[in-house]
């Protein structure tokens, strides 16, 4: 059974449907990556997966028991962000808010759960250190961590290795193929549409003719080939 | 000087002073950390327009213990200042502005037309400065202002890791199922009542300042949310706390009096920071 299920959704702000009748099903362990030009609409279909906007029409179904507050989320920083006064054990165990429920305090087992989350990401070390001082790599692997508190099911990565250099992005990669191999299903927002075909399962490819299929019927595809011609030129 | 000190002392209003100053200054130090990161701090500045306003009015209108007044109706500008925020015409901070400056005019212009009061620029300069209302406070208002304070504290430190998790990452707090707009919300009316409180202390004009440089002074020191938090209240308690001794003592006002503090504090801990790195 289907993790996620996409029927004849349409996106957009207001009543301006950006996009429509996108079609898609996630099942549990697959590895979607939304490749697209910018503007085309993938974080918008992002947020409305995650709750944070209502879909215009269609509808998204959740199985195999997830709901929708049970999907971890590694947004884009915002500027507010990087300059935030917190350590790090601050903000993984904010991964854990859901697990309050109408409790005030974290638990022992909150705590734990965050220091397992950060020594999964490599990042044991770092609990006490200030979080706007750590490098761009470091403080995405921090908010992978607190993704993680939130869920072990389903992660949402919204352009995980923007801005960060080749070898950053390199490490940042296997991380999250370490978790796919875990048994975390993957959905990404990218850009680099080559890391996408060599690493994903799937491919959902918006903006103009929609695709959806497994990454080898995505090379076939002529929105595939084209696409990647275009960055390989 | 400590002699001046006790001789006031002896005063039940000067200790009255002292304890809700104390009790405000703690209350309007906790929100301010997550005002100005959240970038709010205009909010403060707008709402406490708005609450010279309702003084105002109270005043024209002659209500008894005007803060039974001023406080529904500053809370109500919060929520829907706040609730401009999404989906109105007029957005975020021309909103803020807009409601601020008009409250302001209108307040002014009605204690023009309507006061029976003979002095009405000191009248003004009360309400906007605070010269001297905490010293004049009724001691039911001691008791409203303290039991306010508790309850704004007591809803602090009940909210904190959810105050703290909508700060940091309003997306995705929401994505988990917390309930952002409940919590923003609670922000708002909280900081209202703080603005209604911290009138009597320091004025309408000044409250922000009291908000604020607690909170940027700690941001300079410390580098945890729970450091900064805690040290933003124990500066704000002691800066208010040293500007009303000296105010008391010197004759100096009250409100601008804790505000020098509150600047100072702020340059010695920028300083600070300097000169650690």
């Amino acid at each position: 059974m289907p993790l996620i299920t996409c029927r004849d959704l349409a996106i957009g702000y207001e009543s301006h449907a950006i996009l429509e009748h996108i079609h898609f099903a996630v099942d549990p362990g697959d590895y979607l990556c939304v490749v697209g030009e910018n503007g085309s609409g993938k974080s918008t279909l992002m947020r409305t997966m995650l709750g944070l906007q209502r879909p215009l029409a269609g509808a998204i179904e959740f199985g195999d028991d997830l709901r929708q507050n049970e999907i971890g989320y590694l947004p884009q920083q915002t500027a507010i962000q990087r300059d935030f006064p917190a350590t790090v054990r601050e903000i993984v165990l904010s991964g854990c808010q859901a697990r309050l429920g109408r409790r005030a305090f974290y638990s022992r087992s909150d705590r734990a759960l965050a220091d397992a989350n950060l020594a999964r990401m490599g990042m044991a070390g770092f609990a006490g250190r200030c979080y706007r001082e750590l490098s761009g790599g470091q403080q995405q692997r921090v908010l992978l961590a607190r993704a993680l508190c939130a869920t072990g099911k389903l992660i949402l990565l919204d352009e995980p290795v923007s801005g960060l250099d080749p070898k950053v992005t390199a490490e940042m990669y296997a991380l999250i193929d370490g978790l796919n191999v875990d048994g975390v299903t993957i959905i990404m927002i990218s850009h680099d549409i080559d890391a996408a075909v060599r690493r994903a399962s799937h491919i959902l490819h918006i903006g103009g003719e929609v695709f959806f299929g497994t990454v080898d019927a995505y090379r076939q595809s002529p929105q595939g080939r084209r696409f990647m011609e275009e960055v390989s030129t | 000087m400590i002699e001046t000190f006790l001789q006031y002392w002896q005063f039940p209003f000067v200790r009255y002073a002292l304890a809700v100053g104390t009790l405000i200054a703690l209350c309007s130090s906790l929100l301010g950390v997550t005002l100005v990161l959240k970038r709010f701090s205009f909010i403060g500045d707008g709402l406490s327009h708005v609450a010279f306003g309702a003084t105002a009015i109270a005043g024209v209108l002659r209500i008894g213990g005007d803060m039974l007044f001023v406080m529904p109706v500053t809370v109500l500008c919060a929520i829907l200042l706040l609730r401009t925020g999404r989906g109105a015409k007029v957005k975020g901070d021309a909103a803020v502005a807009m409601v601020s400056v008009g409250a302001l005019a209108i307040g002014y212009l009605l204690l023009n037309l309507f006061s029976s009061s003979t002095n009405l620029s000191g009248d003004v300069c009360a309400t906007l400065f605070g010269s001297t209302s905490i010293l004049t406070l009724q001691q039911s208002e001691v008791w409203l202002c303290a039991g306010l304070s508790v309850a704004v504290v007591a809803l602090f430190i009940l909210f904190y890791n959810r105050l703290f998790a909508v700060t940091f990452d309003e997306d995705f707090a929401r994505a988990v199922g917390t309930g952002v707009e409940r919590y923003n919300l609670l922000i708002a009316v909280v900081v209202a009542v703080i603005i209604v409180l911290a009138m009597n202390l320091v004025g309408s004009l000044l409250i922000s300042a009291l908000i604020i440089f607690p909170a940027l002074s700690a941001m300079r020191l410390f580098r945890s949310f729970k450091g900064v938090t805690i040290c933003s209240a124990a500066l704000s308690v002691a800066c208010a706390l040293a500007g009303m001794l000296i105010a008391i003592v010197g004759g100096t006002p009250v409100g601008s009096t804790i505000v020098a503090v509150d600047i100072a504090a702020f340059i010695v801990c920028a300083a600070i920071e300097h000169f650690r790195k």
